[in-house]
């Protein structure tokens, strides 16, 4: 079948509604920059689960990075993407502003040069994502160790994807279909997923990220909902194995243990977190117990949203008080944000 | 041993900068008088007057720039190259022809004195290519690490009958870019990281592309320099400016393949990666073939294309909107960069 034969079905696909989620940030980014939904019958809605890792990190994490950098010689090391997001009452940007010592890096070896330039000072790395981004954490922990420095320290909201998809279909969030992380699941393995198709008979399409790959597995999911015949498809072949890659899974295993945590919006998740283990607890900067998620404008939509009850624009406060410049909530502020791409086209 | 030292006039042998040098006293004179003077090598400087006093007639454009960067040295460029094509570029925006240059350096205590002569002498050199006359100076020193910062203000005069402004673009027009967008944020960036390729800085001054344009008579609409945020952030600021839709494509994007590569390692996208020697041009449809061979047959312009069109808008999600078609026939509504980007990359 060609390409654009697959282009054409999903077109002028005319069958039953069909409700899609993707649970991966990327997948969110890469469906609005290859501009996928402009190509789909209105019948196939695309809708983005909770994949970005800063959408579903809860406030009192986010208020716990700004009490640590604002401690005296202690700085905050994290990735762009969680600045912006509002805590309880500020971002860490926003505390930046009245002195907070928060240095925003490209990858957490970064504080390796940090910790050892400046002995005297303590660095903590806001250490959050999926299964996905925690091996980089416990490589960071290995130098640590390794070398012996005694001035870093994690602070953990790790996620774990399964938990979070089996809470959405036992909530009522109506999916037909998910694409599946291709990220996740280069670590887990596509049979990781087997069991969730099985116990709520939905569809699983393992997906990478070219617009071409997409496209193809809206195409194979499509199709098993028509056909009824859920299974986990693989269209990641060239990344994504059946089984898990237990490398990675040995090093996750070595520091972290799975945990109940808080995904923002949407409550307690059992067995949907890591925390590290107690023997390393040492290098833990206090991320056990961050459960409170004061939303700073109590109308924000963020977890209806997040579980795809809600769309964007049926959140009062989307492109009004909310914007990517003035993020209310944790979706609007980061490209993987479903808030962000929706209102990019004013959706 | 020292390749280099100045007597700072302390007695003392100086290979870095110390607060001294912002005295203004002897240490300062010397300062001036070995790293700026000499290599500015300008008749108006020379006469260390409190104010240059320069010849001029006609409209006058003027401007004023900061010059942070980190590393102060990089494939392809420094700060002090820098400096002067920023300030010429931004003359140059306005369809100005440059002229004139001041330079006010902020040095910090500890600052390399070897380093700041090489940046010096590379501003020396890029003004003369861009044609233009550094005329006024300042040296302050602060305590610090051994940074080097450079502000500089420019002046040019614009020929009858130029008027190009951001929102001048019509619907109609055809939207050019110069060349490879990203160049000089990964060329930062690899610096920062440490990784080794050979991808460089497109840093150049763009006075000849401009010039020629304003002396073929190509009526030009709007000039923007494609610098900090990249190019869909200039282009969307220039779709609000206008309130009408640009619309571009993504496969006339001219992208140097190792720059792609680059970005897509670090999820980066070029479209908000940062240039210092790239421009967008918006001209009417019937000029934009000339346009572009113009701007291909100059220094830095080799890559020149045609990416898109400026619409009326059919919508209001149409209005200041900058939409590109994608590879696969969607659309991409593009915003201007949100959030940090990379800072100090010039």
């Amino acid at each position: 079948m060609e390409f654009s034969e697959v282009v054409d079905f999903l077109r002028k696909y005319d069958g039953r509604p069909v409700r899609l989620m993707e649970v991966c940030g990327s997948h969110t980014h890469a469906i609005a920059k290859h501009g996928i939904r402009d190509i789909l019958s209105p019948k196939i809605e695309l809708l983005s689960g909770p994949g970005c890792p800063v959408c579903v990190t809860p406030t009192a994490y986010i208020d716990k990075l700004i009490e640590l950098s604002l401690e005296p010689d202690t700085t905050v090391a994290t990735f762009g993407d969680l600045l912006r997001v509002p805590g309880s009452k500020e971002s860490l940007n926003e505390a930046k502003g009245r002195g907070a010592s928060v240095e925003m890096v490209y990858s957490p070896m970064d504080v390796l040069g940090l910790a050892k330039a400046n002995p005297d000072k303590k660095y903590v790395f806001a250490a959050v994502g999926f299964e996905t981004t925690a091996p980089v954490y416990t490589l960071l922990l290995d130098n640590v160790i390794a070398q012996k420095l005694d001035n870093i320290r994690i602070l953990t909201a790790l996620k774990t994807m399964p938990g979070a998809i089996s809470y959405l279909c036992d909530n009522g969030a109506a999916i037909d279909g998910f694409i599946a992380p291709g990220h996740v699941s280069a670590v887990t393995g596509a049979d990781y997923f087997n069991n969730l198709a099985d116990k709520y008979h939905i569809p699983f399409a393992v997906s990478g990220f070219g617009a071409k790959e997409l496209v193809i597995a809206i195409y194979g999911l499509v199709q098993m909902i028509i056909k009824n015949q859920p299974q986990v498809k693989n269209y990641y072949t060239s990344v994504v194995d059946s089984g898990q890659n237990d490398i990675i899974v040995n090093q996750l295993n070595k520091y972290f243990q799975p945990a109940d945590v808080v995904w923002r919006g949407m409550g307690v998740i059992p067995a949907s977190g890591l925390l590290l283990k107690d023997e390393y607890n040492a290098f833990d900067a206090g991320s056990q117990g961050l459960d409170e998620d004061n939303k700073r404008n109590k109308a924000c939509r963020c977890g209806d949203i997040l579980m795809g009850k809600a769309k964007p624009s049926d959140c009062p406060l989307f492109g009004k008080v909310c914007t990517p410049m003035s993020p209310e909530g944790a979706c609007m502020v980061s490209e993987e944000g479903s808030c962000f791409n929706a209102y990019l086209v004013r959706r | 041993m020292l390749v280099s030292v100045i007597d700072c006039g302390l007695g003392i042998i100086m290979e870095k900068i110390i607060m001294e040098h912002g005295s203004g006293g002897r240490a300062t004179g010397e300062l001036i008088r070995e790293i700026f003077e000499s290599q500015f090598n300008s008749d108006v400087l020379s006469e260390m007057e409190d104010a240059a006093v320069v010849p001029g007639n006609g409209t006058i454009a003027m401007t004023t720039d900061s010059f942070v960067v980190t590393p102060l040295e990089f494939p392809g460029g420094d700060i002090g190259r820098l400096c002067i094509c920023g300030t010429v570029n931004d003359l140059c925006m306005r369809g100005a022809i440059p002229k004139y240059i001041t330079c006010g350096f902020i040095l910090e205590e500890g600052a390399d004195v070897e380093t700041l002569r090489r940046i010096v002498k590379s501003m020396a050199e890029t003004a003369t290519e861009a044609g233009v006359k550094i005329v006024a100076g300042d040296t302050k020193v602060i305590e610090g690490n051994g940074g080097i910062y450079v502000n500089t203000a420019g002046v040019g005069f614009v020929p009858a009958g130029v008027d190009i402004k951001a929102k001048n673009a019509k619907a109609g027009d055809v939207i050019i870019v110069s060349g490879n967008v990203g160049d000089h944020h990964a060329t930062v960036l690899s610096q920062r990281m440490g990784i080794k390729n050979s991808i460089v800085s497109d840093n150049a001054p763009l006075q000849e592309m401009v010039g020629k344009l304003v002396e073929n008579k190509i009526p030009v609409h709007v000039l923007r320099d494609v610098t900090r945020g990249g190019l869909a952030t200039v282009l969307k600021e220039l779709a609000l400016a206008s309130g009408l839709c640009f619309d571009i494509h993504q496969d006339k994007l001219p992208v140097d393949p190792q720059v792609q590569s680059f970005a897509g390692l670090l999820g980066l996208d070029p479209l908000y990666m940062g240039n210092e020697g790239k421009l967008v041009a918006i001209v009417p449809k019937e000029f934009a073939p000339q346009a572009v061979e113009i701007i291909r047959n100059c220094k830095y312009g080799e890559n020149a294309c045609m990416i898109g069109v400026v619409n009326t808008p059919e919508s209001e999600a149409e209005t200041g909107a900058l939409i590109m078609k994608t590879e696969i026939g969607g659309r991409r509504f593009l915003d201007i960069l949100q959030g940090e980007g990379l800072p100090r990359i010039c």
